[in-house]
């Protein structure tokens, strides 16, 4: 066996372009064979692209690509499946309504009629499910299936065609803590078998736990190879931004005082007449941070569209610092804003912004009715650029452009922008969604920090966030949300990701919904001898 | 020059002439194989539209229409909306201004009848579109179905009105009496000759100074007030728009009424400053029309103007081509404009790569801008 034969994937020296991005430069990396190789770095560092070339998505410009010891210049992801690549991607590719059988074999049928093509395919998984430890329905249609379910069904996807490397894409983003540590272990299963897996994440710490060996990206360029064992996540956070970065959220105990927003029995029904939150009640007092918690998709988003008067509620009510609302008495999204509640939504691309616009107009969206933008009717576009250029100062958005388009910033800088129109009116109540989704480890350091303050100064926070590092290094107190009902409270003091997690996948015993965090300062451990009420 | 400014010159500049000349270059070959001329034809087409006063007369008159319904048209684009009733809107807007003016006493001045006819128009025509908007806001109908079945209700009640109310005692034709010559909008050859200049007489009035005036304020009304800001901010992304408190429903209603008033104008120009009565049709292709000019225009009023004016080339140039040429009937000018709204319209951007690639290519060294981390 030669030295090359060692490695699964030896990239060398790959090189693209896009425009004026250099995306990759001179990008090395050697990936042994039967290890898990992760690879890091923030947002627009390259990764993407670099697994989008080995992939066969996007040719480099230059460079080499071998495979198992054999070079390819892959044109179309056909030709890298053929040579053993599989990749799950972030966002799955399935069919909901098709069975787990029909999903994997589809690209791949076998002939015109179905019947011999499946009866093969379910062979062959069987025995890839007895192999790795991969149990699925295989009649099971997608839709009946959990996230993490979903995720097994595409890596069967892709062992399926002959992979014998698998990229992940950020496979734990959706994942509840158990549900990952499900994930790792068909990972260790797949590594055992000699399935070289390679793992795209920002979670330092999974890195940390999985990987043999790390690669850090920063501006294009692999900046770093470490073996797992010999770093830490204090240095693999430096490498990727370049400087030392502060992973703990500096912050004094909060003081919770009086409540801002008082939440009572909240239920929200989608248009299709499904119930997304069920009996939901909390308290959010001035100067603390309530964390929501919960699996992407458990209402989080129906709570915030919700309490700042964008989707109807179809029963309970909601205080917000003294103004009721409820079914049938709604306050609409500006009454609310021009009572001092400011949200920022989860989704900047979807809610937060109107990518085609300038930063300028996106950084006016909710207050283009502000007497002191408007002179009688005129919209006055010289205040419109002076108020934007203010917001960027204080945030530090870059670059500080009114005019440059708002889809030509980096997701971070979005962020900050969107962060600065909501928080520098100096709301009483701030709802918050997703902060640092996509956004760069360097700013999510200064975001976490803006939250702080603003707690500081005896404003309400309200942070829903599917990080649980994030809940639990920001909030002063944290709810779970489940399948839209409140699965568990907590103070962030005593919350650990095991807890969290089990209340995020409601192992726990339920609670009774309308008990607020006021008589219950207890831990995870009474919570689960709660009375259970009907 | 800055590639950022290159780029910009090509898509507002360079595109959109190139587009047309592909247009005019496929016309040739259509030309040619029916066995006409095309520089021929190019000539008398031109020559029709710009070579004699009456002929430049008719081509701004054709152009103020366009202005009209492209104006009405890129309105309710800005807010996401595809306005296709502006034949309808059009029409019963003639109708709003005929009624002002044939129910106030013929003895009033211009000073009076004017106005009532341009507000009986805006009316008339805003009303029309508000129905298909209150089903699309608040019933959920889509508004190019409604606004599409919105044109042939619209012809339904002209019909009838002229046949059955309006028809001028006496008279077969469906026809209303003639208007009171107080309510003429001036003919611009008659404001020129109380000048002292002497133009040939031509349809033009002064109603294409009502259209310019109508872009500046649409122009204004979308890119200086806030009211334009929420509109726009609903075309671009309505979830965003609702999260910002904009009240989409009532954006639905406000532009719709505001598109259909404009197209309703197209009367004014028809009407009160040429036909000088209610007739049937007056208002035939120019609300289909507005789309392509609006499309051709990028929804943007001084782009509207110029595209109208090649519309309105077209429109008389052609007519002057039929009437010249033998083996060119009416017909080849449709074919053009098709080509013209086949080239400016949906293969708007087939040379864009191109022209970016060869003219403003990327350089090397240069920092990428706006995507900084």
């Amino acid at each position: 066996m030669t030295m090359t034969d060692n490695f699964a994937i030896e990239l060398t020296d790959i090189d693209k372009r896009f425009g004026a991005v250099h995306a990759n430069n001179k990008v090395c990396l050697q990936v042994k064979r039967g290890n898990i190789h992760g690879i890091v770095g923030e947002n627009g560092a390259g990764k993407s692209t670099l697994m989008s070339i080995l992939y066969g998505f996007y040719q480099a410009d230059a460079g080499q690509i071998d495979v198992l010891g054999q070079a390819y210049t892959f044109t179309d992801s056909h030709q890298a499946i053929a040579a053993g690549i599989g990749m799950v991607h972030q966002h799955f590719m399935l069919v909901e309504n098709f069975t787990v059988l029909e999903n994997v074999i589809l690209g791949s049928e076998g002939g015109a009629l179905l019947a011999h093509g499946l009866a093969a395919a379910r062979k062959e998984l069987t025995r890839l499910g007895d192999e790795y430890g991969l149990k699925v329905d295989l009649d099971a249609t997608i839709d009946t299936l959990s996230v993490g379910l979903q995720q097994r069904v595409e890596i069967l996807k892709a062992l399926y065609k002959g992979a014998k490397i698998l990229i992940l894409d950020e496979p734990t983003g959706v994942l509840t803590p158990q549900e990952t540590d499900e994930l790792f272990r068909i990972f260790g299963a797949l590594k055992q078998q000699g399935v070289t897996i390679m793992l795209i994440t920002h979670k330092l710490r999974e890195i940390m736990s999985i990987t043999d060996q790390v690669s850090v990206m920063r501006a294009g360029q692999m900046v770093a190879h470490r073996d797992t064992q010999a770093t830490s996540r204090e240095e693999l956070a430096e490498l990727m931004v370049g400087r030392k970065v502060l992973l703990q959220v500096n912050k004094k105990p909060g003081n919770g005082r009086a409540p801002l927003l008082k939440v009572k029995r909240l239920s929200v029904s989608d248009n299709q007449g499904i119930e997304r939150l069920k009996d939901v009640s909390f308290e959010l007092r001035a100067g603390e941070v309530l964390g929501v918690a919960g699996v992407s998709g458990n209402g989080q988003t129906e709570l915030l569209e919700a309490l700042s008067g964008i989707v109807p509620m179809t029963s309970g009510t909601i205080e917000v610092l003294g103004f009721k609302m409820d079914a049938k008495h709604p306050l609409t999204p500006d009454r609310l804003r021009e009572l001092g509640l400011a949200h920022v939504p989860e989704d900047r691309h979807r809610m937060g912004l109107i990518t085609d616009f300038s930063a300028s107009e996106s950084a006016l969206l909710g207050y283009h009715t502000d007497p002191k933008i408007n002179s009688g009717i005129w919209l006055s576009n010289r205040k419109v650029e002076a108020n934007c250029q203010a917001l960027m100062q204080s945030f530090d958005v870059r670059p500080a452009d009114p005019h440059l388009k708002s889809a030509n910033f980096s997701g971070g800088n979005q962020q900050k922008l969107i962060l600065a129109r909501e928080m520098e009116r100096n709301p009483e109540v701030l709802l918050i969604g997703q902060p640092t989704r996509g956004v760069d480890i360097g700013a999510i350091e200064f975001i976490h920090q803006r939250i702080i303050d603003m707690r500081d100064a005896g404003k309400a926070v309200l942070l829903v966030s599917v990080e649980l590092d994030e809940i639990m290094s920001v909030s002063d107190r944290i709810i779970v949300l489940c399948d839209g009902e409140i699965s568990g409270r907590i103070d962030a003091a005593d919350a650990d990701e095991r807890t969290l997690g089990m209340m995020m996948a409601n192992a726990l015993d339920p609670i009774d919904p309308l008990q607020t965090m006021d008589d219950q300062h207890a831990s995870s451990g009474q919570a689960s001898s709660q009375e259970t009420q009907a | 020059m800055k590639r950022d400014t290159r780029i910009t010159w090509i898509n507002r500049l360079l595109l959109p002439l190139l587009n047309i000349l592909t247009a005019f270059a496929v016309t040739a070959i259509v030309f040619w194989l029916i066995d006409v001329n095309p520089i021929e034809a190019a000539e008398v087409l031109l020559y029709g539209a710009f070579g004699y006063e009456e002929g430049i007369g008719y081509t701004i008159y054709y152009t103020t229409n366009f202005i009209f319904t492209g104006l009405a048209v890129a309105v309710a684009f800005h807010a996401g909306l595809f306005n296709i009733g502006g034949e309808g809107q059009a029409y019963v807007g003639g109708l709003g201004a005929g009624l002002a003016i044939l129910f106030l006493d013929p003895t009033l001045g211009a000073w009076v009848f004017i106005p009532a006819s341009i507000i009986g128009a805006l009316l008339f025509g805003g009303l029309w579109a508000l129905i298909p908007a209150y089903l699309q806001a608040y019933r959920g109908s889509h508004i190019v179905i409604t606004t599409i079945m919105f044109n042939f209700l619209a012809a339904s009640l002209m019909v009838y009105v002229m046949v059955h109310v309006l028809r001028e005692t006496g008279q077969m034709t469906p026809q209303s009496e003639l208007f009171p010559t107080n309510a003429w909008m001036p003919f611009v050859h008659d404001v020129a000759a109380g000048f002292g200049y002497s133009i040939e007489a031509s349809p033009l009035n002064l109603s294409v100074l009502l259209a310019l005036v109508c872009a500046v304020l649409v122009w204004f009304f979308l890119w200086q007030t806030r009211w334009g800001y929420a509109i726009r901010a609903t075309g671009k992304n309505g979830t965003a728009a609702v999260y910002g408190g904009i009240k989409p429903k009532r954006i639905i209603i406000v532009v719709m009424c505001i598109s259909g008033a404009l197209a309703g104008l197209v009367s004014v120009n028809e009407l009160v400053g040429y036909q000088h009565r209610l007739i049937m049709d007056f208002h035939l292709g120019y609300g289909f029309g507005g789309i392509a000019v609006a499309l051709m225009g990028r929804n943007h009023p001084l782009g509207i103007i110029v595209a109208a004016l090649l519309f309105g080339t077209l429109y008389q140039g052609g007519a002057e081509l039929a009437f010249e040429m033998s083996g060119i009937s009416r017909d080849i000018v449709v074919v053009m404009q098709g080509l013209v709204i086949l080239f400016c319209g949906a293969l708007e951007y087939m040379y864009r790569p191109w022209l970016i690639r060869n003219l403003a290519p990327v350089k090397q060294q240069e920092a990428p801008t706006g995507v900084t981390a």
